[in-house]
């Protein structure tokens, strides 16, 4: 039980080389406005702030006080001002009001606007256009690669993800390319380079077009990590809109772990006050659950509480000061999982109704999910619990097969009126980004799904196979998971204690496609025998593979994959990719825009700001 | 799948823009970094990695290294003598004060005049010598033509990387359409979004709308770009102009709904909704539109009277399900337990009142222990579940005793009774009840 690391599995490279580099850089940027300062953080650039850095270190660089850059005169009365944000139109606005209302008084103080991670002309014209252009000095933080764990970098950029699949701006690519750039100038070259996708393709160009430009260093250098891997979002929705069932999945969709560290209110730890717990590797009992499947994690908890109690009863002659440590420390954490699983109980119950998503699409099986699920969609006023929140409905219906144009309209119709009829514009996003798509006249049920529809002997059967032929119709997807085999032949029970495939992660039922591609695609070393599935995702001009011999490489090192996920990538298919390197002796290393989950998506499609 | 550099070299010969070749006038360059850095007594003022820094030209095409700049330069005090690598990473930095140091006669253009092959080229150090250690005020003696000469003589490949390394560049020598145009291919071709908005940017300062919008049509990428742009900057004039140029009919009616967001004065609000009704919206969100209006003059004749519920149901063609689990959740919060008994009360023609729940009880239960609701008001709604079992497990699950107990005895199930007994307080009511019942001779128990 608990997944532990093969004995031979690769060393993995030490990026907290990277959080160093950032501090280093923002010390050094700090410095360029000498003297006593106040600082104006962003709230998005908090957390990660936080990482890297703490108020002790800022105050060492005559950081006077920190203020949080929000709708409100600043009240700070210090003579130079430095704001850290990101390069957004409405930060630029904001401290031109400052700077103007500061002119109008007659007041003159110094400004430095750094930018992280680079910043944008757009941003520039508006400081011109407000007539602060030169009033202000601007500087670039190259702060794009965190180090959340030892194997997941994030760039920490959520809005990607709209940025470029909904409104097509192009703007992250030359970020994603330096990132990309920076690893390798750290960690050498990568030999195997393969990506789906137009916004892979893309930046694996311009991150080409750098190496070049500059005679990087790393071209001489041993490779210590042997493939890469770029993948965008949009190759996979599918995977990302599931309700995860894999512990950290579970515990982001619940609580949102936001830059690696989860914050729980009172209602979890029963007291006033919250608590923020940083979730990652060197928690030892996290990292014994956090891949796995929720099911068994009660169990594994107990167990190890019962353990951790014998030990604690065998321990009876420790003296106190050892007594204390124990307590303090292997306790505690224990005491937190529990009171955390205990009120997960009862929102998994609620959750477990629409987990998962998929076996709807390709085989029912006779589980309450799948029964429970197909309802959802179809309820036609029936069973419809309003109280859903914004996120979780939408994810029901925006399946990639398409709804029939009746259905869609009723569930669009119900939405708008529990939720506000300005979302129709959200609705208007979905479809746009091709996360919702009704499906044309005329679509029959394949055979099948006939075939499987004959399984049910529910007397819903009826409604069931309505429902499922409205979900399930005109879809590559469906295409797709057949050829790669996505819905895993069951003969029995699941067991999920010991899993068999990457399909564990949604109880079984489903092996994400994202991480299918990535492993047939390393199994071959090329996009060969994948034409079908390559045509079938659209991407016959954006799927490349670009092999170096080198010879440098150790062997070691091509057990290392470095995979980047465009747009956000899920705990879910990060313990998958995990499961997978156990398996086959590699191991993933993980570089998102952003952890992303069902509910991040969908309101990254919402116009309506809450 | 990359541009090499022999592509771009071939773009370059082919091209009817007379350029400097740069590639060659690079490799040029860097040897004449070498020479540079062999010249130990430059060290101080040359800037030893970056030579493009040389001319600073701020984004909208004014020499930077002027006078202005000299005299803040010579009056700013910051450090003069470390030049970090640091700094040069962030020389985009508009700050004048961290500017490299230009040097009187050492411009680029210089070195590009007239010079061919890199052979004829003499060393750095000659083209230098006669340069005084530091000289605040270069340009002074420069004529005024040379400007143009350096500021302005960076090819469409070159400028458009400049831009891309967020260097200071001007883009004001692209006049004529085809020069803008090929700039604006240029951007899109290497992929930065980022370049492609400042070219856009440019074009949209330069260009008449008509011109841009027709150009942008058959460039759907940068168009795109320029749509997310004047949505960022909240050009909705030009945006609307933009998409009823383009003929998008529906987007042009979801981007003016989409501005009453940003309007906070609820009649303001509605009379801009007003304006949105007759939009080409789609037929489904035609009535949505309409429906939000209608919604909103009607919050505002209520104004904080009396509205009814059942009237908006009625209007908004509410589904039935729906509206009582939205009013049992409002009334629930306000712990309104007598309007709650009234959603569900309906009387039939004789006159008789039956309580009815279209969503099941067993489902207003859930909602009513979600809003905590006292186990008084709770019981009275598990008696009306239905099924038994249902009943039973709802009951024990929210501690309604007498229900529990209740049910137990109406099934003649003295087990479960029994097993019951054990989980009420002692000495409660509800033990005693249950003792009189289990020593009740009147009942025939089935176990």
């Amino acid at each position: 039980m608990a997944f532990p690391h093969r004995l031979d599995a690769p060393e993995l490279p030490d990026f907290s080389m990277l959080k160093r580099l950032a501090r280093d850089q923002l010390i050094y940027l700090l410095e360029q406005l000498p003297g006593r300062k106040d600082l104006f953080i962003e709230a998005d650039l908090m957390s990660p702030l936080d990482r890297i850095a703490n108020v002790s270190i800022l105050k060492q660089h005559e950081v006077d006080k920190l203020y949080k850059v929000e709708n409100k005169p600043a009240l700070s009365s210090s003579e130079q001002l430095c704001f850290l944000v990101r390069p957004r139109i409405k930060n630029m606005r904001y401290i031109a009001n400052l700077v103007n209302a500061d002119k109008t008084a007659g007041r003159t103080r110094k400004y430095k606007v750094i930018f992280s991670p680079q910043k944008f002309y757009a941003c520039e014209m508006v400081l011109e256009e407000e007539g602060i252009y030169g009033d202000v000095s601007c500087d670039e933080w190259a702060f794009s690669l965190l180090p959340l764990d030892v194997d997941l970098l994030s760039m920490e950029l959520p809005e990607f993800f709209r940025d470029y699949f909904l409104e097509g701006d192009q703007r992250w690519i030359n970020t994603v390319a330096q990132a990309l750039h920076l690893l390798s100038t750290l960690y050498g070259p990568f030999p195997n380079c393969y990506g789906i996708g137009r916004c892979a393709k893309m930046s694996y160009e311009l991150w080409k077009k750098l190496e070049d430009e500059e005679d990087s260093e790393s071209k001489g250098r041993r490779p210590e990590i042997g493939h890469i891997f770029l993948l965008d979002r949009d190759m996979d929705f599918v995977t990302a809109l599931c309700s995860q069932v894999v512990y950290e999945g579970l515990v982001d969709d619940t609580f949102r772990i936001k830059c690696g560290s989860v914050d729980f209110g009172p209602e979890v730890t029963s007291s006033d006050k919250s608590l923020k717990v940083l979730l990652n590797a060197e928690d030892k009992v996290f990292s014994e659950i956090r891949n796995e499947h929720f099911s068994n994690v009660f169990g594994f908890l107990s167990q190890k509480a019962r353990n951790l109690q014998a030990q604690y009863d065998r321990r009876r002659g420790m003296d106190i000061k050892q007594m204390k440590n124990f307590v303090s420390q292997e306790l505690k954490g224990l005491k937190q999982e529990h009171r955390l699983l205990s009120l997960r109980r009862c929102k998994l119950k609620y959750k477990s109704q629409f987990t998962v998503l998929i076996p709807a699409l390709g085989r029912l099986r006779s589980e309450n999910h799948s029964r429970h699920y197909l309802k959802k969609p179809k309820n036609k006023n029936k069973n419809r619990d309003i109280s859903w929140p914004l996120s979780y409905a939408p994810a029901l219906f925006f399946l990639p097969s398409g709804l029939i144009p009746k259905d869609y309209r009723s569930l669009k119709t119900q939405y708008l009126q529990s939720y506000g009829p300005e979302h129709l514009l959200t609705f208007s996003n979905l479809r746009r980004a091709g996360l919702l798509t009704e499906q044309a006249p005329g679509d029959t049920l394949t055979a099948m799904e006939s075939k499987v529809s004959k399984l049910v002997t529910d007397k819903a059967a009826g409604k069931i196979t309505d429902a499922f032929s409205s979900l399930a119709k005109r879809s590559n997807f469906r295409a797709i998971s057949k050829k790669l085999n996505l819905i895993p032949r069951v003969d029995g029970e699941y067991d999920l204690k010991v899993p068999r495939d990457m399909a564990y992660v949604f109880s079984g039922a489903y092996v994400p496609l994202s991480c299918r591609i990535i492993e047939q695609v390393l199994e071959r070393r090329s996009w060969q025998g994948l034409d079908e599935v390559v045509r079938l995702l659209n991407c016959i001009e954006f799927a490349f593979t670009d092999i170096t011999k080198e010879d440098k490489a150790s062997s070691e090192s091509l057990r290392l994959i470095l995979v980047v996920f465009l747009g956000g990538c899920t705990f879910s298919e990060i313990s998958a990719l995990r499961f997978l390197g156990r398996e086959k002796g590699y191991r993933f290393i993980f570089l998102t825009t952003a952890i992303t989950n069902s509910a991040r998506l969908m309101e990254a499609m919402s116009e309506v700001k809450a | 799948m990359n541009r090499t550099k022999g592509d771009e070299e071939e773009y370059w010969n082919s091209s009817k823009f007379k350029a400097f070749t740069f590639d060659d006038e690079d490799d040029e360059l860097s040897q004449l970094k070498e020479s540079k850095r062999a010249v130990n007594s430059l060290r101080d003022f040359v800037d030893d990695d970056d030579d493009d820094d040389l001319e600073r030209v701020s984004w909208t095409g004014e020499p930077v290294g002027s006078i202005s700049w000299s005299i803040k330069e010579t009056a700013g005090s910051s450090g003069s003598t470390h030049e970090g690598r640091e700094q040069l990473k962030s020389r985009n930095s508009f700050s004048y004060a961290q500017l490299p140091k230009p040097t009187s006669t050492y411009s680029l253009s210089s070195f590009f005049k007239g010079r061919t092959r890199p052979g004829s080229f003499q060393s750095l150090s000659d083209a230098l010598s006669d340069t005084p250690a530091k000289s605040y005020a270069p340009e002074l003696g420069r004529p005024k033509g040379e400007y143009r000469d350096y500021s302005n003589d960076w090819s469409i490949a070159d400028t458009a990387r400049r831009l891309r390394k967020g260097k200071v560049c001007s883009l004001e020598r692209f006049r004529s359409l085809q020069d803008k145009l090929q700039l604006l291919e240029e951007a899109v071709s290497m992929h930065d979004g980022n370049v492609i908005t400042a070219v856009l940017i440019f074009l949209k300062r330069t260009l008449s709308k008509e011109i841009l919008f027709r150009e942008l049509e058959v460039r759907q990428v940068a168009l795109r770009h320029l749509i997310h742009f004047l949505k960022e900057i909240g050009d909705q004039k030009l945006l609307l102009d933009l998409f009823r140029f383009l003929d998008r009919t529906e987007e042009l009616a979801l981007s003016h709904y989409r501005e009453h967001l940003n309007i906070q004065d609820p009649e303001k609000r509605k009379e801009f909704l007003k304006t949105c009704i007759g939009l080409p919206f789609s037929a489904e969100d035609c009535a949505h539109i309409q429906d939000h209006y209608t919604l909103l003059e009607r919050q505002i004749i209520i104004e904080g009277t009396f509205s009814s519920p059942v009237n908006l149901k009625k209007t908004f063609k509410i589904p039935d399900k729906q509206y009582v689990l939205t009013a049992l959740a409002a009334r629930a919060k306000l712990r309104a337990w007598q309007d709650i008994d009234a959603l569900f009360t309906t009387k039939n023609w004789l006159g008789y009142t039956k309580k009815r729940a279209p969503i099941g009880f067993h489902r207003v239960v859930e909602i009513l222990h979600k809003n905590s609701a006292p186990v008084q008001i709770l019981q009275e709604y598990v008696n009306l579940v239905e099924d038994v079992d249902t009943k039973l497990n709802l009951a024990t699950k929210f501690k309604c005793h007498d229900v529990v107990i209740d049910t137990c005895r109406d099934l003649k199930d003295r087990q479960q009774l029994l097993a019951y007994r054990s989980k009420v307080d002692k000495g409660s009511a509800e033990e005693e009840k249950i003792d009189t019942l289990l020593s009740s001779s009147q009942i025939r128990w089935k176990n």
